[in-house]
C-alpha cells in the first residue's frame, strides 16, 4: 500500500518461554490517529517499542516510513517522535530549554515557539519542569516529540493517571496534530480516550489481535441488542432488545394507559468499553 | 551538526541543569571547601611527617583536589547517569537523531570542566586562608596529572552506574565504595598516621595512586618532583578496566519498573 507508513505482517517476540506477541498483523495509513488498545501486559508495549526501534523481534515483518525499525538510522529517526509510556523530563531545565536542548538533536526543527503554542504551554515558557503539572509536563514531553516535526508520532499512553481536565487537554493536543497531517500511533487502554481520537482501532489481548474497525463498528457493535432499564414498583427491570423502537414505544404505552411512572428509564447502546471488555474477558479473568 | 557542535550544544545544557541542581552543587562545589576547611580548623598548626614534615594545610589542600577531582567525575557522572536512566531520559534520547556518544560526553565535559573549576578554588582556598603556596612553576604537569585522573574516574563512574539498580541506591553505593577509600587512601587522614598494612590495602586501589601523583606534584617541598608515571599508569589502567566494563554493561532503559 502506497500510503502505509506502518506495516506488520505477522509480528512474534519471545522473551524465554514466553510469548509475549504472537503474530500480530497492521497496517496505519498516513494522517491517521490508529489506537492501539490492550490491558496491561496483552503486549502493547513490546509492540511499540519494536515499532520504535528500541527492541528487537523474534519474528515476521515490519517496516515503518519504509524501513526496517530494527536498522533505522539518523535519517529514520529524523521522521519519528516518540512519547514514552513514563519519562520524567529534566527538572532544572525550563520549557523552552528542554524543546530546545532537543531542537538541537534534529537538522530541521520545528520553531521552540511553535511547539510551545501546540502544545499549549504558552503561559509556561520559561517555568522549569519540576514546577509543572502532571499534565502540563506531558504536554511538555509530546512538544519534545514534535520539536523534530516528524511525521509519524508514537504516543505511549499519553494520559494515564492524569484527572479529566488535564486528560481533555491532552487531548486537543492530539486533536490538532491530527490536523497538522500526522500520523499517530496511540496505545490507550481508555476507551473514550479511542472513542475520541482514533480513526481506527486495533484491540489486542495475549499478544493476539481480537478485533480491529472504526471506533463506531468494532466487533460489530451496529448488530449487538440495545439495552432497556427502568425501574417498576421500586424492581430494577432490565430489557436487551434487537427492536428498541417498537419495544420502548409498546412500554411506554403500557405505562401511561396505567398511569405508571418509569424511575430512571434509560436506553443504552453497547458502547466501545462493553466491546473492549467482553473481548479481553479472558485476560481479566486470568489477572494478565 | 558537526560532531563538535554536537557535544558542545549538548554540553551547555548540562551545564544548565548542574548549577541549577543543589544537591550536585553542594555535594561536588561546596562539601570539598566545607571539608577543607573543618580539617583546617581543627588540625591546622600542626605538622604532618610526610617529607621531613609540612604543614598539616599543605598536606590537606592536595588531598581536598583529589578529593573533588573524584567527586566532580565518578561520583557526579554515577549519579546523574542513574537518575537520568531510571527517569527513562536516556532512553528518551535514544529515541532521537542524535548519536548515543554525544550524551556521555556532554556529561563528561560538564565533570572535566566541574574538576578544574574545583582545582582552580580549592588552591585559591589554601593560598588566600592557609599561605599554602600554588606551585605555578608545575602547572603543566598539575594539569596533566587530573586530566588522566579525571578521564579514569569518568569510566570508572559510567562502568559503576551497571551496579546501581535504583535512583536510591545511587548515593549509598557510591559512599560505601569511596568514603572508606578515601580514609585508608591518607585523603582524610594523613599517610603518617595510617599503618603500613591499610595503605599496602588502599595501594590496591586508584584512589590512593591518583592521590600520591598529584601530591608529588602539587606539594612545593617536593623539589624537583615531576609526573608520577608509575602512578599514574595504575590510574590508566584502572580507567581502563571502567571503560571496557561501561561498553560491555552500560544500559540506556530503566531497571525499575
Amino acid at each position: 500500500m502506497a500510503d502505509s507508513v506502518i506495516s506488520i505482517r505477522g509480528l512474534r517476540k519471545r522473551y524465554g518461554d514466553f510469548e509475549a506477541v504472537r503474530g500480530i498483523d497492521l497496517e496505519v495509513r498516513a494522517g491517521e490517529v490508529f489506537a492501539f488498545l490492550g490491558p496491561n501486559g496483552a503486549g502493547k508495549t513490546t509492540t511499540v517499542e519494536i515499532l520504535e526501534g528500541y527492541r528487537d523481534r523474534s519474528g515476521g515483518e515490519v517496516e515503518v516510513l519504509g524501513e526496517d525499525p530494527q536498522h533505522g538510522g539518523r535519517a529514520w529517526r529524523e521522521r519519528i517522535g516518540i512519547v514514552l509510556q513514563s519519562c520524567r523530563l529534566d527538572p532544572y531545565l525550563t520549557v523552552r530549554e528542554s524543546l530546545g536542548l532537543y531542537a538541537g538533536y534534529y537538522r530541521e526543527p520545528r520553531p521552540v515557539d511553535e511547539v510551545i503554542a501546540l502544545v499549549g504551554l504558552e503561559g509556561k515558557a520559561d517555568a522549569r519542569a519540576r514546577g509543572l503539572s502532571g499534565g502540563q509536563q506531558r504536554r511538555l514531553d509530546v512538544g519534545m516529540a514534535l520539536v523534530g516535526d516528524p511525521e509519524l508520532l508514537f504516543l505511549d499512553e499519553p494520559t494515564t493517571g492524569f484527572d479529566p481536565q488535564a486528560r481533555r487537554q491532552a487531548w486537543d493536543v492530539i486533536a490538532g496534530l491530527r490536523d497538522l497531517g500526522k500520523t499517530i500511533f496511540l496505545t490507550t487502554h481508555y476507551m473514550d480516550e479511542a472513542q475520541r481520537l482514533a480513526d481506527r482501532v486495533t484491540i489486542i489481548s495475549r499478544g493476539e489481535v481480537v478485533a480491529s474497525g472504526t471506533p463506531d463498528d468494532l466487533g460489530d457493535r451496529e448488530s449487538l441488542p440495545t439495552t432497556i432499564s427502568y425501574r417498576l414498583g421500586g424492581e430494577e427491570v432490565s430489557v436487551e432488545t434487537t427492536t428498541p423502537v417498537a419495544d420502548l414505544h409498546a412500554l411506554t404505552a403500557r405505562a401511561l394507559e396505567r398511569g405508571e411512572d418509569l424511575d430512571g428509564l434509560e436506553v443504552t447502546r453497547p458502547n466501545l468499553e462493553d466491546v473492549y471488555l467482553s473481548l479481553t474477558a479472558e485476560d481479566a479473568e486470568t489477572g494478565a | 551538526m558537526s560532531g563538535a557542535a554536537l557535544f558542545l550544544h549538548q554540553f551547555r545544557y548540562d551545564q544548565k541543569a548542574f548549577w541549577r541542581n543543589p544537591a550536585s552543587v553542594f555535594f561536588t562545589v561546596m562539601f570539598p571547601v566545607v571539608l577543607l576547611l573543618i580539617f583546617a580548623t581543627v588540625f591546622g598548626g600542626q605538622t604532618v611527617d610526610v617529607r621531613g614534615g609540612i604543614k598539616t594545610t599543605a598536606y590537606y589542600v592536595p588531598a581536598i583536589i583529589t578529593l573533588a577531582v573524584i567527586s566532580a567525575t565518578m561520583q557526579s557522572l554515577a549519579m546523574s547517569l542513574v537518575i537520568a536512566r531510571e527517569d527513562g531520559r536516556l532512553k528518551r534520547g535514544r529515541g532521537t537523531p542524535m548519536p548515543a556518544w554525544v550524551f556521555i560526553a556532554g556529561r563528561v565535559g560538564n565533570s572535566a570542566v566541574v574538576a578544574l573549576l574545583m582545582l582552580v578554588l580549592v588552591a585559591a582556598i589554601g593560598r588566600l586562608l592557609y599561605g599554602v603556596a600554588i606551585p605555578w612553576d608545575r602547572l603543566p604537569q598539575i594539569v596533566v596529572t587530573l586530566l588522566i585522573g579525571a578521564a579514569a574516574f569518568c569510566c570508572l563512574g559510567i562502568a559503576l552506574t551497571a551496579a546501581i539498580p535504583s535512583q536510591d541506591a545511587a548515593a549509598p553505593i557510591v559512599n560505601a565504595l569511596l568514603l572508606p577509600l578515601y580514609f585508608l587512601s591518607g585523603v582524610f587522614i594523613p599517610d603518617d598516621q595510617l599503618p603500613s598494612g591499610v595503605i599496602h590495602f588502599a595501594d590496591l586501589f586508584p584512589i590512593r595512586h591518583f592521590f600520591e601523583a598529584f601530591f608529588d606534584v602539587y606539594d612545593p617541598g617536593s623539589a624537583g618532583a615531576a609526573l608520577q608515571w608509575g602512578d599514574l599508569a595504575i590510574v590508566a589502567i584502572w580507567g581502563v578496566a571502567g571503560l571496557l566494563l561501561a561498553i560491555r554493561f552500560f544500559r540506556w532503559t530503566p531497571r525499575g519498573g
